[in-house]
This record gives structure tokens, sequence and C-alpha cells, in this order.
């Protein structure tokens, strides 16, 4: 249960994707100017995570790690991430012709998306911080943290994308508008998550 | 000659990737905290954008357009495998101070986005400088935010204690996001104002040259 809720928490919090490690910081700059986009991006992005953790945690564990090729994980990784978001996107066009409208246009944009490959790279790497003592990683606890690291991925692009339409009532300096501000506006939730990290686990 | 200075110019100034097209972004915000490891980036993006440039323009030919872009990921993907073993056999330092950013150069927007742009139409030598004056508009836009980031949040400089004085702050991801979008600001001023300028002076001169015709 400890385990659990540590997960839980860093994950969303004490080490959220976009404000602590930025990782995926394109989209979230990108795709933020609405809710509703912003919100289909988040829920895209997490379910990609999810999808590509189950496919390469096992095949690093139980195929690359007993051949001895642990080297080729970038080039291993960024192809199974780029065919199953090629895989994902005809199988949502096939079965849910709605779906796809809604989220399809941002499928293609995932597999150069840092946070996908960045957990799947953080998974297989040293995790015992976040664990504790004497648990072992397994396929279990790296899914939980790629749904998890996901979930809060989708909420930090939600308090943007909220705080970003508020924006557009106020006049901005010409050199200031669009990114400029973009990037002001996600230093303060920055700073709002700065909070978490006293949570000790 | 004429079109090798366009090319390097706009890698370096007016189509910068990190400040004019924010591209790039996740490795740019993560490390700034420290000059050190942000120049350190910067010239290993450098090095992998160049490399990867001349062999997609030599290999535009054979690479089918339909299946272009899971070439270039690979292309790309071998790079920074090269690079890593590299770096951690020669600069251990650097490949610590990089850690898990390091690995996301393969889905670092400037190098797919150039590849895509720039070396699938262009023949080597145009794409050679591009990528190399691509690169160091990267490196140059990091060093200079690393240097700010360092000096006013840690109080050093490349890793030298200079002054006691430090606000915390600039050395977190928060106060990369307030300097990055400070600098650009800047950037995108000066440069608007310089073509202001320019087209002032092409339009003023313009003018004369049609009264000189008149009289």
């Amino acid at each position: 249960m400890g385990t659990f809720i540590a997960i839980v928490l860093s994950a969303v919090l004490t080490n959220n994707f976009i404000t602590v490690k930025t990782y995926g910081v394109c989209p979230f700059l990108g795709v933020s100017k609405k809710t509703s986009s912003a919100a289909g991006m988040g829920i895209a992005v997490t379910l990609v995570m999810l999808l590509a953790t189950l496919v390469t945690y096992p095949i690093y564990t139980y195929v690359m790690v007993p051949l001895g090729i642990e080297f080729l994980e970038i080039i291993f990784f960024i192809f199974i991430i780029a065919s199953l978001v090629q895989m994902l996107e005809k199988i949502i066009q096939k079965v849910s012709p709605s779906l796809y409208g809604a989220m399809g246009i941002y499928l293609p944009l995932i597999t150069t998306n840092c946070a996908v490959l960045g957990v799947t790279e953080l998974l297989i790497g040293d995790m015992s911080a976040i664990l504790g003592e004497g648990v072992a990683m397994n396929i279990g606890w790296a899914l939980l943290y790629a749904l998890f690291a996901g979930l809060g991925f989708t909420l930090v692009m939600i308090i943007m994308s909220g705080m970003r339409e508020k924006l557009n009532y106020y006049k901005t300096h010409k050199a200031l508008a669009g990114f400029p501000i973009a990037m002001v506006t996600a230093c303060f939730i920055c700073m709002a998550f700065t909070v978490f990290s006293y949570i000790s686990i | 000659m004429n079109k090798y200075k366009k090319i390097t110019l706009d890698g370096l100034i007016f189509q910068n990737p990190t400040f004019m097209l924010v591209l790039g972004t996740c490795p740019t915000l993560g490390l700034i905290s420290s000059a050190f490891s942000a120049m350190g980036m910067g010239l290993t993006v450098l090095v992998v954008l160049t490399l990867s440039n001349i062999i997609i323009s030599a290999l535009r030919k054979v690479i089918p357009s339909s299946v272009r872009i899971p070439c270039y990921i690979v292309i790309i993907a071998t790079l920074v495998t090269f690079m890593r073993m590299f770096l951690e056999k020669f600069l251990p330092d650097l490949y610590d101070s990089l850690g898990g950013f390091l690995a996301l150069i393969v889905v670092n927007c400037i190098i797919l986005g150039r590849a895509e742009a720039f070396a699938s139409k262009n023949g080597v030598a145009e794409s050679a400088v591009d990528g190399i004056s691509n690169g160091l508009g990267f490196t140059a836009a990091l060093t200079v935010m690393g240097i700010i980031c360092e000096f006013l949040g840690k109080g050093s400089l490349f890793g030298a204690q200079i002054m006691n004085f430090q606000i915390g702050m600039l050395a977190t991801p928060a106060g990369a996001f307030l300097v990055y979008g400070i600098c650009i600001a800047v950037f995108v001023y000066i440069i608007d104002n310089f073509e202001r300028a320019r087209r002032v002076k092409a339009n003023k001169l313009a003018r004369e040259n049609l009264l000189k015709e008149e009289a």
C-alpha cells in the first residue's frame, strides 16, 4: 500500500512530468490554447504512455537484457512507440470515427513527444527512490507509474489551458504575445507545484 | 556564396530554432539551470543534427517518401545511440549532467524538423551548412540562458562560485520557464525593430531613386 501511494503522489505531484521534469513541454505549449483540445491531448498521451510501457517494459526485461542488447534501447523504443501510435490511429479510425474526430489529430504528434519516450526510459532505469526499500520493480508498478504520470500531465495541461483562455481577454505587448506570455504563465504553475515537493513519503 | 550566407544567418538568427521557432523546448527548460550542461546539450545536438542532415540529404533519392519519417527516426536514433556511447566513454561528466535528456535527443523536434524541411530537399553541402548553423543557433541560445540562470540562480558560472547572492527559484524549472519566456520576448523585439529599420531604409532608397528618375 505504501508503494502504491508513493507512486501515485510522486507521478502526479512531486515529480510531475511537466513542472518538475520538463518532459513533454512542446504539446504543453502548443496544444493548450483551448481546454477541450488540451484535455484531448492529455488523454491521448496517457493512453499512448500506458500502451508503450505495456510493450517496452517486458521487451526490455525479458528479451533485451537476456540477449545483452540493452544499448539498442533507444532504437527499439522509438520504433515501438512510432508503430504503436500508427496502429492506434488506424484502430481508432476503424472502430470509433467519433473518437477519431476528437483525438485523431493529436495522435501523430505524440510520436515525437518526449513524455512517452521519457517514461519508458525512466521505468527501465533506477526507480528505487520511489518504490522504497525491498520492493522490486515489476510490470504492475511500471504501468501504475505510467498511468499516473499521464494523468499528472493531463492535469497540468488543463490548468494551463484554463489560464490561457483567460489570458485572451487581456492585451499584451506585441513582443510578449504568444509563447513568451505562455511561458511566464507556466512559470507560475511550476511555482505552485513547488509546494508539493514538501510532501515526504 | 550568397546562398550559404542566407542559410547561416537564417539558422543563427532569423529562424533561430530556440527563440524564433520555439522547438526543442524540453531539453532547453530541463538543462538551463547549469551553463555547462546547457552548452553540452547544445554541442551534442549540433553534432547529431549535422550528421543526420548529411546522411538524410545523401539518401534523399533512395528513401521512398511514404515511409520517410520512420527512416529518419531510425537514422537519428542510431546517431544518438553512438553519441551516448561516445559520451559515456570519453566525457562521463557531461554524460551524468545530461541524464535522461540524452536519450530524448531522438524526439527533439529541431532534428526531425530540419530533416523534413531542409535535408530532404537540398544537397549535401547545403544541408551540412544548415545543420551546423542551426546547431550553433541552438547552442548559443542555450548557453546564454544557461549563463543567466546559473549566475542568478546559483551565483556561479560553469561551476565556479562567483558570488554569494542567489535567487534559488531561477535554478528550478519555474525559473527556466521565466528566463526562456523573457529571452524570447527580448529577442523577438530586437529582431522586429531591426527588420523594421531595414525596411524603412529600403523604402527610403527606393523613393530617392524614383525621385532621381523623375528629375
